[in-house]
């Protein structure tokens, strides 16, 4: 590792807050794209679901 | 038919199929998933503790690995929905109006992580969060140019239609990408100018620049699933009153 201690890689001599938050930022928003587009695939293969079911 | 039909190979009609499109994209899902996962969790482990710091910014420089490939990314996606938005006018294709669609949500979300990484980049760099400087400037009206053709998509109920129309937008918007990569050039920008490049060698040494590239290609391979994902729930919205669909495991095996 590039830093001596765990501490070190938080603090990052004084740009830990930008650095982290902009990691926070990258994960956070592509987690959110992640899971709205697996609840948009839940929601439609439930309305597929019921139409199959409709059709039988 | 269309007069350009001879020149295409087959897999390419093959894809303007719904049913072929969901079939292939699903297996293609995981692969794509497990390739996302490994390389930005391999980037951003190795560009946050690993790399070594900047000489000149010190450690705000490994923001570097998420604004960047935002950054990159926001931009090919602005290309793969225009160029998507072609062929669906060319070939008639509305699997391409889907991927068309599939790529407005995800390119907004790219451009916004470059533009807020950027800012706060800016502040322990340029001590300010933002400039109007031709860069930020041009990449701001990027997330503007999202909206629109997310807004012009809304608008329009038919999706043929819509499919055409934000394909328009999309297509005269990208005017605006090589204004935002020349910009640092064109212009006397804050911003400094391109230190990476897929093509040309490195101008930085290796453990501060694989790091970058792992989260590039990443990023690109999320910017996959994410397409796929989306284009195959847009087909499942279409697709319901066929029969390929309605006796596919995925709706009968439940």
């Amino acid at each position: 590792m590039f830093f001596n201690s765990l501490e070190d890689l938080w603090l990052m001599s004084g740009h830990g807050a930008f650095v982290w938050s902009c990691y926070g930022l990258f994960v956070g928003l592509l987690a959110l794209n992640v899971w709205h587009s697996l609840s948009q695939r839940a929601q439609a293969l439930k309305q597929v679901r019921a139409i199959a079911r409709r059709v039988k | 038919m269309s007069s350009l039909d001879w020149r295409m190979p087959r897999w390419f009609h093959q894809m303007g199929s719904p049913k072929w499109f969901y079939e292939w994209g699903g297996r293609l899902q995981p692969w794509f998933a497990l390739a996302a996962l490994i390389l930005l969790a391999w980037g951003m482990i190795w560009g946050l503790a690993f790399a070594p710091a900047d000489y000149q910014q010190g450690n705000s420089f490994r923001i570097m690995y998420v604004h960047v490939p935002a950054a990159i990314l926001s931009q090919s996606i602005f290309v793969t929905m225009a160029l998507a938005g072609a062929i669906g006018i060319i070939w008639k294709m509305k699997v391409a109006f889907m991927v068309a669609r599939s790529c407005i949500a995800i390119g907004a979300t790219f451009t916004a992580i470059a533009l807020l990484t950027g800012a706060i980049w800016g502040k322990p760099t340029w001590g300010t969060y933002w400039v109007w400087d031709a860069r930020l400037t041009s990449t701001l009206v990027l997330l503007f140019l999202y909206a629109g053709v997310m807004a012009l998509h809304q608008a329009i109920s038919e999706s043929q239609t819509a499919g055409k129309a934000t394909a328009i937008l999309a297509l005269v918007g990208t005017i605006n990408i090589p204004i935002i990569k020349y910009s640092v050039e064109w212009w006397n920008t804050l911003h400094q100018s391109s230190s990476f490049s897929l093509t040309e060698k490195p101008t930085m040494p290796a453990e501060m620049y694989v790091p970058l590239l792992l989260m590039v290609l990443g990023s690109y391979c999320l910017f996959a699933l994410l397409v796929l994902m989306r284009t195959r729930t847009q087909i499942l919205q279409t697709q319901s009153q066929t029969k390929w669909l309605t006796q596919h495991p995925d709706i009968e095996g439940v």
